[in-house]
């Protein structure tokens, strides 16, 4: 096993996610089965291979710094869960 | 034992572009909440983000004249994690093709020049602002937010670990800005947040190379605050070690009402970020040629100005740092004296009266109702003794409530100064004739009561007496 429980919990805390105990094991195989494969990768040949950032021969894709109009702000706030005066509500957050 | 501080900054600075970076919303400051918001920068699923080109000529501006090598090769990242303030759950930023590195700025602090180097320039998106319903954030039960400044483009400049006093990285924090004003690429008004200051401290025994733990303060934006904040956080970290306890690693929040830093999180979980590159973004290319062509477009920087004031115009080396620290002063200067005002009087008007009086009505230099080229008229009016500097400051105040020309303001104020040495014998006559007291302690021997006589005739000339005529008048008379 390359991942133990702890790992598993400590992804799950920095995606804000709460797994619960019977899907623990489940995870924990699913992880182990990922880190896995990319040992597999690792084990490539890349000496001569140039490092790939974007998987798209592109770059250079720039837009002009002009205004395009904005959402109008129902519009942006229809799909919020809470609202209050125009600012989308949320939970106080405090770490 | 004594201790050493070792600080870093991050400065975040905004760009001045009309739009996002990665949208078109309008990044104005001060719009009602929410309205300058679309489907790109709330990061609803499905849209695609498009660099504005002028964030990158902006940052690339920024890597030059802050004597970075640019990277030709550049790409965006991103930085993951959750806070309501980021709507995408993660941040848009550069992490290990920054297109700038290994910089540095020049500090004067005490006369002395000093070499920070700066780490790395990246491009970034800013986030939303959290506005918290109850009092303080501790009694609130929610939070509202607002994401006009979501996308907002940031350079992030980061220094190394060069600064040792408080001092200096206000100096260090100043000259940025001063530098960042002068390529014009960030307002630099601290006030509306554009540019902002993340501040690391630690100590370690003098003499010793090993860096301590730091605590980091963040969201300084001003420069009193930072130098206040470092001060204050030196001594907190200095008693704790002195009393042989040890550092915690942590980020701390600093209370400018309280004048202290209070702790916000530790940093037991040290913050994973977990950084991808963006699928979304396609790499930046750059060439030397266009490296060549913002370079050129740059305007002449502090420094250079600094020195060109010195050894052109034998300005003191505390004069020209003052005149150059914005480029809004530098440039009236120069307008002051490309009539032929003589120098020193310019900088002494500039930086005396005229500062004095913008400062009062809180008005920048730009909207000064006194222009250069009246100022320098007016100077030039003073070294021709068409007035004396004493009626010039009248002159002046009345150029500041009207706007009127120097000349007009002494014609039609009969202001001219009287140099005509008949006229001014004659009052110097009534003086020593109506103040027998004084004359005789001068003539006894007591050469300051001359003064007292001097004044006496500018009063009787309503200031319009030439004051070394009236000396010498009063010399051969009084003899």
């Amino acid at each position: 096993m390359k991942v133990s429980g702890k790992d598993v919990e400590n992804v799950a805390g920095l995606s804000r996610l709460r797994i619960t105990e019977d899907k623990m094991d489940k995870y924990l195989i699913e992880f182990n089965d990922f880190l896995e494969y990319v040992d597999m990768l690792q084990k490539v040949d890349t000496e001569n291979v140039e490092p790939t950032a974007h998987v798209l021969p592109l770059q250079n894709v720039f837009r002009e710094d002009e205004i395009k109009p904005s959402l109008d702000r129902d519009m942006a706030l229809s799909n919020a869960p809470e609202k209050e005066n125009g600012y989308f509500k949320v939970p106080r957050i405090i770490e | 034992m004594e201790y050493e501080a070792v600080i870093g900054l991050e400065i975040h600075s905004e760009l001045k572009t009309k739009t996002k970076i990665f949208c078109g919303c309008e990044t104005s400051f001060g719009a009602e909440q929410n309205t300058h918001v679309c489907p790109v920068c709330l990061g609803l699923p499905g849209v695609l983000p498009v660099v504005n080109k002028r964030v990158v000529e902006f940052a690339i501006k920024a890597g030059i004249a802050l004597n970075c090598t640019i990277n030709k090769f550049s790409k965006f990242d991103r930085k993951n994690y959750y806070y309501p303030d980021l709507p995408k759950n993660f941040q848009t930023s550069q992490f290990d093709l920054p297109i700038a590195e290994h910089g540095y700025v020049d500090i004067n602090v005490d006369g002395r020049t000093k070499r920070i180097r700066v780490t790395r320039i990246h491009m970034e998106e800013d986030a939303g602002k959290l506005v918290h319903s109850g009092n303080t954030i501790k009694d609130s039960a929610s939070s509202n937010v607002d994401y006009n400044r979501t996308g907002v483009p940031l350079i992030e400049i980061v220094s190394e670990p060069d600064m040792r006093t408080p001092e200096e990285a206000r100096v260090y924090m100043e000259k940025v800005k001063s530098i960042l004003e002068y390529i014009d690429v960030s307002n630099c008004k601290m006030e509306e947040g554009n540019l902002r200051a993340d501040v690391n401290v630690s100590l370690r025994p003098e003499g010793t190379e090993k860096l301590g733990t730091k605590a980091e303060m963040k969201n300084i934006n001003s420069f009193k605050m930072a130098e206040n904040a470092l001060e204050y956080e030196i001594d907190r970290q200095r008693e704790i070690l002195e009393d042989g306890g040890h550092i915690v690693q942590e980020t701390r929040t600093w209370d400018d009402n309280k004048g202290m830093t209070l702790s916000m999180r530790t940093k037991e979980q040290a913050q994973d970020y977990r950084y991808m590159p963006e699928p979304d973004l396609v790499p930046i290319i750059t060439t030397d040629e266009q490296i060549e062509v913002l370079k050129q477009s740059l305007p002449m920087l502090p420094d250079a100005r600094k020195t060109k004031l010195m050894e052109e115009h034998g300005l003191s080396a505390y004069d020209a740092g003052i005149i150059t620290n914005s480029r809004a002063m530098a440039e009236y200067f120069d307008d002051i004296i490309c009539d032929g005002a003589d120098v020193k009087l310019a900088a002494n008007w500039l930086m005396g009266d005229l500062s004095k009086q913008l400062h009062a009505e809180n008005k920048d230099i730009q909207n000064s109702p006194v222009s250069a080229k009246y100022l320098g008229k007016m100077i030039k009016l003073v070294e021709k003794g068409v007035i004396s500097s004493k009626i010039a400051k009248e002159v002046f105040g009345e150029m500041w409530k009207t706007g009127a020309e120097p000349e007009a303001i002494v014609k039609e104020k009969g202001l001219v100064q009287i140099t005509d040495t008949a006229a001014i014998e004659k009052i110097v006559d009534t003086v020593i004739a109506d103040n027998p007291k004084p004359v005789a302690d001068y003539k006894g021997g007591n050469v300051k009561s001359i003064g007292f006589l001097v004044g006496q005739v500018m009063k009787a000339s309503k200031g319009k007496a030439n004051p070394g005529t009236v000396n010498t008048l009063l010399k051969t008379k009084l003899v």
